[in-house]
């Protein structure tokens, strides 16, 4: 192992008042060989040397009028919406997805579940590209099992929309046959920004990194970040 | 001032909540073939001025109070005033 390989990429995890995954994500991110570190949501700026940033699952300022709507307007989002316009790799997991799309920098909107319950569970997930930074580590042929736990998780797009996002190949991740938890058109679990530096999904692939857990795919996706964190820290020195 | 916003799903947009009330309403007896369920915003402006009233909430309502990929809104002036 070559010394950039041995080092950890710093990964800050923006914490909002509601988020609940941002011990998880941290844990997962140290598990798979980076250096996380909490970032408040009042930050003006993210830590030096930040090589992604992770917008954790909960539920940011109670999920008030929608989920992700209040969360963008925290002074974070600016610093992160810089780092992403830069190329900076962002990921959003499920309230993080959602404040992804609310600030634009992903396209769509995640809508209350189909079935108007909260889902908790594992889902078979399948991956469309590993040529992503969020994806390398995956396998086309090969079917994730990943939970998800969310309320609000129906992603939609009008038709216009989705045609763009289907023949740009941005709809990076779905949901296998018979396993969409939410009603999600397209059976969408995971969105590619334009540029392929931005990412959210709403299964929780922070939650499977451990076997004790059932399933350790969780950490294809986030391994697979990590590589791509700490290919691009090293460009930075 | 006090104005009221109407933020509704747009038309052919999926309700899940319009439909599980209109099923309940169903099951009460009611004989109702669609319901769609929004969501009534009132704001307190500073303004009394009618046209400055609209041009704020019409901003706030494309920067926050409605997301344009799936819903609709309408502005609501005291009576007297125009409405959108």
């Amino acid at each position: 192992m070559s010394d950039h390989e041995a080092r950890r990429p710093q990964v800050a995890v923006v914490v909002f008042p509601g988020s609940n995954d941002d011990r998880d994500a941290m844990r997962a991110l140290s598990l798979l060989g980076a250096e996380p570190t909490a970032v408040w949501h009042t930050a003006e700026a993210l830590p030096a040397g930040t090589a992604a940033v992770v917008l954790p699952g909960g539920f940011s300022f109670g999920d008030y009028l929608r989920c992700g709507a209040i969360a963008r307007f925290s002074p974070v989002l600016r610093a992160v919406t810089a780092f992403a316009a830069d190329g900076g790799l962002v990921l959003g997991i499920c309230n993080g997805f959602q404040i992804l799309t609310e600030a634009g920098l992903l396209p769509g909107v995640l809508r209350p579940n189909a079935s108007l319950s909260f889902v908790c569970r594992d889902v078979a997930l399948r991956v469309e590209r590993t040529d992503t930074p969020f994806t390398t580590r995956c396998a086309v042929d090969r079917t994730l099992t990943i939970p998800v736990k969310h309320g609000e998780g129906c992603w939609f797009a009008d038709e216009e929309l989705l045609g763009e996002l289907e023949a740009s190949g941005q709809l990076v991740l779905r949901y296998a046959a018979g396993a969409n938890p939410n009603g999600a058109l397209a059976e969408v679990a995971g969105v590619l920004n334009e540029q392929g530096n931005v990412f959210g999904l709403m299964p929780h692939p922070e939650h499977a990194v451990d076997p004790l857990l059932g399933s350790t795919d969780g950490g294809l996706i986030l391994g697979s970040l990590v590589d791509a964190a700490r290919l691009s820290a090293a460009a930075l020195v | 001032m006090r104005a009221t916003v109407l933020v509704r799903p747009k038309p052919g947009i999926l309700d899940p909540q319009g439909q599980a009330v209109s099923g309940s309403l169903r099951h009460l007896g009611f004989d109702v073939s669609d319901v769609r369920v929004g969501r009534l915003i009132d704001v307190e402006l500073a303004t009394d001025d009618a046209g400055q009233a609209r041009a704020e909430l019409e901003r706030m309502c494309e920067q926050l109070l409605a997301n344009p990929l799936i819903e609709r809104y309408e502005i609501a002036l005291p009576a007297g005033e125009a409405s959108a």
